[in-house]
C-alpha cells in the first residue's frame, strides 16, 4: 500500500523493472482517481447504501425497537400511503404547498429582478434587502419571528383588531395556516431573484433597443425578449424550488407541529414522526419513497418539456 | 411654422420625459413597498427585544416605547442549569467549523479528480455523482440514521454523525459548482507547473486552490450558513442538553416561554443568528456571486 502510494506522488520517477513500468503507466494514468475516493467511499456509505436499504425497509414491518429479526415482508405500507386518510391527506396537503409555494416565489422572484434590472439608483440597497431573508430564513429563530407575528395574540392580529378589523385566524385556522406556513417561503423568494437578476443581466441591451424601436412596449419586451431568453434559468429555479418545497421540514414543525388538525403536516413531517416518534422504520421509508419518486416525476418531466419551452442560445448555432 | 413644429416637438419631448418620471416613481413604489414587507419583520424583532411583555404584540411600531434589556437579561439565564444561548452557539461552531473545513476539502479533491483527470470508470463515475444533485435528502434521513445509529454515532458528544460525513463530500452541489469552475481555468498553468517537476498534489495546492479561492469562499460560505441553521440534524443525533446547538435551544425556548416571555424569546433567537448576520454582511458579495454562477450554469 505504502509502495502504490509513492509511485502514485511521483509519476515523473522512472521505473527501474520493466514489470513494474506498465503497473506504473497504468497507475498514471489513473492517477485522478485517488482524488475521488473519499467521495466514493461517501457516496456507498452514506448515499447508495442508506437509499438501498431504505427500499428493502419499505418492504417490511421494521419497528426501531422490536429490531430486524421481528421484521416481515410486507406491502401494507405502500397501499396505506394511498388509503389511509392521514397519510393521503398529507400527500395532498404536500402538493398543495408545494404548487402554492413555486409559481408565488418564482414570479415574485423574477418581477423584482426584472425592476431591479432598469438601471435604477440603490440596486445594492435594495438587493441586499430582499436576500436577508433568503439568508436567514432557514433558521429557527425566523420560523419563532413568524409565530410571534401571526399566532393567535400575535402581532399582526392584536394590529388588525387596534383598527377594529377582524383577521382570520391564522395559525389556528386550518385554511389558513398552510398558507402561512407558505408564506414564509415565499418571503425568502431572495436566493432565485439573485438568479434572476444575473441572467437578466445577460441578456443584451440591443434586443430591448431594437423592440423598443419596433414600438414594442416594456410588457411586450418582457414577456417577448426577456422571458424566452432566461428560459434555462427559469427552468433551473423551478426544479431546484419544486425539490425544496416537497421537502419542506422546518416550517411545519416548528411553527404549527403540523396542525391545526393536520392541516400543515406536509409528507417531510409525516416521515419524521412516523420514523421517530413512532418508530415505525417500514412505514417511514415508504412514505419517504413515495415523496422521492413523485420528486423525481416532477423532475423528470421538467427535464422532458424543456425541450418545448426553454431556449438555449448554443444549441441555436449549431 | 417653424416655431409651431418645435412647439410640438418639445411637447412630445415632454410627454416622454413625463412617462419616464411616472415609470419611474412606479418602480421605486413597487421596490419600496416590497422592501417594507422584506425588512419589516426583522426590524420588528430586534425592536421587540428591547419591549417589556406587555408592550410587545399591543403596537406594530417597532420602537419601545419603555426599551429595557429585560429580554436580554433573560435570555442569558441558564435552563436547568445545563445550558444557555451562548454555550449554545459555542456548541454549534463546534461542528459547523469542522464541517465547513473537511466540506471544503473533500469538495476540492473531487472536482480536481473529476474536471482535470481521466481514468477508468470516470464517467460512470461523474454520472453517479451528478445523479446524487437530484437524490432528496428527505429518502436518507431515516436509512442514514440507522446506519448512524449501527455506527453509535447517534447522540455522540463529538457530532460525529453530523461532522463525519462531510469528509467524503457529501455535498454533491459544490463538487458542481468547483467543476463548473474548474472548467473555466486554462490548462496553461498547470501545465508549465509539471513541466518544472511539480506532482499532482503540488500542482492542486500550489496552482489550483489559489485560482479556485473565490469559489471555495462561495462554499464556506454557503456550507456555514446551511449548517449553522440545520434544524433537523442536530434534532436527529444530539440527544445530551448540555451539547444542545443553538437551533435545538431555540425552538426548546419558544415552547417553554412563548406563552408569557416573548421578549426572552426573541432575544435568544437574535443572538442565535447574529453571527450569521455578521457574516453575510462582511461577505455579501461572494453570496450574491457564488449563487449567480452556481445558477447560471445549472
Amino acid at each position: 500500500m505504502r509502495n502504490t502510494m509513492n509511485v502514485g506522488t511521483n509519476p515523473n520517477g522512472s521505473g527501474v523493472y520493466v514489470p513494474k513500468k506498465t503497473f506504473k503507466k497504468a497507475l498514471r494514468n489513473n492517477i485522478g482517481f485517488f482524488f475521488i475516493i473519499p467521495w466514493l467511499i461517501g457516496f456507498c456509505v452514506f448515499k447508495a447504501y442508506p437509499f438501498i436499504s431504505s427500499f428493502i425497509y419499505s418492504f417490511t414491518d421494521y419497528n426501531l425497537f422490536k429490531g430486524t429479526a421481528a421484521m416481515h415482508f410486507t406491502v401494507q405500507n405502500y397501499i396505506d400511503v394511498f388509503t389511509n386518510a392521514t397519510e393521503r391527506n398529507s400527500l395532498i396537503t404536500t402538493f398543495k404547498y408545494a404548487f402554492m409555494t413555486v409559481p408565488l416565489k418564482l414570479v415574485a422572484a423574477l418581477f423584482i429582478a426584472y425592476i431591479l434590472n432598469f438601471k435604477i439608483k440603490g440596486v445594492n440597497f435594495f438587493r441586499t434587502a430582499y436576500y436577508i431573508p433568503s439568508i436567514l430564513g432557514g433558521s429557527v429563530a425566523i420560523a419563532v419571528l413568524w409565530k410571534a407575528l401571526f399566532q393567535d395574540e400575535g402581532l399582526i392580529r392584536t394590529a388588525f383588531a387596534a383598527i377594529g378589523l377582524e383577521a382570520p385566524h391564522f395559525l389556528s385556522n386550518p385554511g389558513w395556516a398552510l398558507f402561512m406556513i407558505c408564506l414564509l417561503r415565499v418571503w425568502q423568494f431572495g436566493s432565485a431573484m439573485v438568479i434572476f437578476l444575473a441572467a437578466l443581466k445577460g441578456v443584451s441591451v440591443d434586443l430591448y433597443e431594437a423592440a423598443s424601436l419596433d414600438g414594442a412596449g416594456k410588457w411586450t419586451q418582457f414577456f417577448h425578449i426577456t422571458v424566452p431568453i432566461i428560459t434555462p434559468v427559469i427552468f433551473y429555479n423551478l426544479v431546484t424550488q419544486l425539490v425544496q418545497a416537497f421537502q419542506e421540514f422546518n416550517g411545519p414543525y416548528i411553527i404549527t407541529q403540523g396542525g391545526p388538525l393536520g392541516s400543515t403536516t406536509l409528507m417531510s413531517l409525516l416521515v419524521y414522526n412516523n420514523a421517530f416518534t413512532s418508530y415505525n422504520m417500514g412505514k417511514a421509508c415508504a412514505e419517504a419513497w413515495v415523496l422521492f419518486v413523485i420528486l423525481m416525476v416532477f423532475t423528470a418531466i421538467a427535464f422532458w418539456s424543456q425541450n418545448h419551452w426553454v431556449y438555449y442560445a448554443d444549441d441555436e448555432g449549431k | 411654422m417653424s416655431s409651431t413644429k418645435t412647439k410640438t416637438l418639445s411637447q412630445a419631448e415632454a410627454r416622454i420625459r413625463r412617462r419616464r418620471i411616472t415609470q419611474l416613481v412606479v418602480r421605486y413604489a413597487v421596490l419600496i413597498i416590497v422592501g417594507f414587507f422584506m425588512l419589516y419583520p426583522l426590524v420588528w424583532m430586534v425592536g421587540a427585544t428591547f419591549k417589556t411583555n406587555s408592550e410587545i404584540f399591543t403596537t406594530m411600531n417597532p420602537i419601545p416605547t419603555k426599551p429595557t434589556t429585560q429580554g436580554y437579561i433573560d435570555a442569558m439565564n441558564n435552563y436547568g442549569g445545563q445550558i444557555n444561548i451562548f454555550r449554545a452557539l459555542l456548541n454549534t461552531y463546534s461542528y459547523v467549523i469542522p464541517e465547513v473545513i473537511l466540506t471544503v476539502i473533500s469538495s476540492v479533491l473531487t472536482a480536481y479528480g473529476f474536471a482535470r483527470f481521466k481514468f477508468k470508470g470516470h464517467n460512470i463515475f461523474f454520472a453517479l455523482m451528478m445523479a446524487m444533485l437530484f437524490l432528496p435528502q428527505v429518502v436518507l434521513n431515516v436509512p442514514q440514521f440507522l446506519l448512524y445509529n449501527k455506527f453509535g454515532w447517534v447522540g455522540s458528544p463529538l457530532y460525529l454523525a453530523l461532522i463525519v460525513p462531510t469528509a467524503f463530500a457529501t455535498e454533491t452541489y459544490f463538487i458542481f459548482m468547483l467543476v463548473q469552475f474548474l472548467r473555466n481555468i486554462p490548462k496553461d498553468l498547470e501545465e508549465a507547473a509539471e513541466i518544472d517537476g511539480c506532482n499532482v498534489v503540488q500542482t492542486l495546492v500550489k496552482i489550483i486552490v489559489p485560482m479556485l479561492m473565490p469559489a471555495i469562499v462561495s462554499c464556506a460560505l454557503f456550507k456555514f450558513m446551511w449548517s449553522s441553521n440545520d434544524f433537523l440534524g442536530p434534532l436527529l443525533y444530539v440527544k445530551t442538553p448540555a451539547k444542545y446547538p443553538a437551533t435545538i435551544f431555540v425552538k426548546l425556548s419558544m415552547d417553554s416561554d412563548a406563552g408569557f416571555n416573548w421578549n426572552r424569546v426573541l432575544a435568544t433567537s437574535l443572538i442565535s443568528i447574529a453571527p450569521n448576520i455578521v457574516v453575510f454582511f462582511l461577505a455579501q458579495n461572494q453570496f450574491v456571486e457564488g449563487i449567480s454562477a452556481g445558477g447560471v450554469k445549472g
